[in-house]
């Protein structure tokens, strides 16, 4: 993320030091996650949502659900589309106006791993093909930055899928009529983004806002409910080596599992 | 028109398997194979650093201007230069048009590609400035970000901007269930899971690593391991090019 160093030099030093001696500014130790808090169904015109508090990063997820045209190399499927705001009152470094690359950069990790995982049954949302399918909207809005917006996103994301209620409906000649009731999205993945970020060459899980400040990059895995790797992302100006990537995909596995708990239980 | 339409079976017929029994893929490669990659240094004259690459079908120019004066002035850092990257690709570059206004995808890349070279560069040496560049895709077939990146590190050496090591990139991913180097875009599109990767060779040092697709844990280790080595490959093409063009022509001394 690229947001101007609001922390002291003193404490970004102290932040670093503390790593190299497996040691953590809040305490907790460099493979644990912050306290995880999910709420569902909190927005009630929505077809789905969650939000999510993960520390006092806090990111809510809305779910619409329309009609629209295929794309015409799927005509059978139905369309996912992920969108995120960096809304301007999460954190004083977030403008108003149109997305830049954070806030795309985002969207595309979230949908990266519900797309490659084929966490929704897509092709159960086609109406008539190549003529009308579902558009499944996703909509993450951050409210509270406070570091690991994408861990945060992704389980939000998943979390308003897996709430997320179609209308049900018939077919009328060419038009759509809606009947009473409701059916559940046909979500069958649950993958789970696990961020790692880089201090002193040493890797820690879920960084908050100030190691995210003080951290060389980050490096994101997606893994699917049966522990495969569904999608990868490295960011920031630093580098990783080989075998800190292949360490950080077996944290990444643990850590995923731990996640899905929490996840299903919601 | 029937030639045509047996062109097509043809073609359908291909697209259904593209690796044989023999380990052998569409286009003659074996799995671990690079395309064909040739590279050029210093061929724009106004920029002041190019390269271009074709790599199979692929065509990339790459610019760099810079260091130089950066505008708006409140962008500039005080402590190193600004690295600049647009990655865009021409209309007539894929089968469809693409329109010209920058993609989503077209963001998100040119921001990993500046993640991936921004390590390699001493941008301290330049603070307040901005090191500009462009990659324009000129006809794309698959791996078109690390073909970028390959060139770009290139036109960042021709353009004389100090650098710790050179960025070389590769993708491998897994088609038909074999995990293969340097995806087409048709093994890209077809295939199970696509891994690009930068790397810089001399620090062993991953600058730029994405996945999408499906992959156990153990075929990550491998594909991870297997790009690697596509970079130090790509590598070699990259200093020969370098070298390539202050060689001196033995005509040219011929009286």
């Amino acid at each position: 993320m690229n947001i101007p160093a609001m922390v002291v030099r003193v404490k970004q030093k102290r932040i670093a030091e503390l790593i190299s001696h497996g040691k953590r500014l809040d305490e907790r130790g460099l493979n644990d996650y912050r306290k995880i808090q999910l709420e569902v169904g909190v927005i009630e015109r929505a077809e789905g949502s969650a939000r999510i508090r993960l520390g006092k990063t806090e990111v809510l997820v809305g779910v619409k659900i329309e009609t629209g045209e295929p794309f015409p190399d799927v005509p059978n499927e139905g369309v996912l589309t992920v969108n995120a705001e960096l809304v301007p009152l999460a954190s004083p470094t977030f403008e108003a106006g149109p997305p830049g690359e954070n806030s795309i950069e985002l969207a595309r990790i979230v949908d990266r791993g519900i797309r490659e995982s084929k966490a929704i049954a897509l092709e159960k949302l086609c109406i008539t093909p190549h003529k009308k399918v579902f558009i499944v909207f996703v909509d993450v809005y951050v409210l509270n930055h406070d570091g690991n917006l994408i861990d945060a996103s992704a389980m939000a994301a998943l979390a308003a899928l897996l709430n997320t209620k179609m209308f049900n409906y018939e077919m009328k000649g060419d038009e759509i009529q809606i009947k009473p009731g409701y059916t559940q999205l046909p979500v069958v993945n649950y993958p789970i983004a696990v961020t790692f970020a880089k201090i002193n060459d040493k890797i820690i899980v879920d960084p908050w806002l100030e190691e995210e400040q003080v951290m060389d990059a980050r490096f994101t895995i997606t893994m699917e409910k049966d522990g495969k790797v569904c999608a990868v992302q490295k960011g920031g100006y630093g580098y990783f080596f080989k075998e800190q990537i292949l360490e950080a995909a077996k944290i990444a596995k643990e850590k995923s599992e731990e996640l899905r708990k929490i996840l299903v239980k919601s | 028109m029937a030639k045509k339409s047996s062109e097509k079976a043809e073609k359908s017929e291909k697209t259904e398997k593209l690796i044989n029994k023999n380990d052998i893929r569409v286009d003659g490669r074996k799995l671990n194979d690079l395309r064909p990659v040739k590279l050029e240094v210093g061929i724009l004259a106004n920029a002041d650093g190019s390269a271009y690459i074709e790599q199979g079908k692929n065509k990339i120019l790459a610019g760099v201007y810079g260091p130089k004066e950066l505008h708006p002035k409140h962008l500039a850092l005080p402590d190193r230069a600004l690295l600049h990257c647009r990655y865009h690709m021409a209309p007539f570059s894929v089968q469809e048009r693409k329109s010209p206004a920058p993609s989503r995808r077209e963001i998100e890349l040119s921001k990993v590609i500046r993640e991936s070279l921004e390590p390699s560069i001493f941008t301290e040496y330049y603070p307040r400035t901005s090191i500009d560049l462009f990659i324009e895709v000129l006809q794309a077939d698959g791996g078109t970000r690390c073909a970028g990146i390959t060139i770009a590190s290139l036109a960042l050496a021709d353009a004389g901007i100090p650098m710790r090591d050179l960025v070389s990139a590769c993708a491998a991913g897994k088609v038909e269930g074999h995990l293969v180097l340097d995806l087409t875009d048709t093994e890209d599109k077809a295939g199970e899971a696509d891994l690009p990767v930068a790397f810089m060779p001399n620090f062993n040092a991953i600058t730029l690593l994405q996945m999408d697709g499906k992959l156990t844990s153990e075929e990550f280790e491998q594909a991870v391991g297997m790009a690697v080595e596509g970079c130090k490959q790509i590598y070699t093409h990259q200093k020969e090019a370098l070298k390539a063009k202050y060689l001196v022509k033995e005509e040219a001394v011929e009286e």
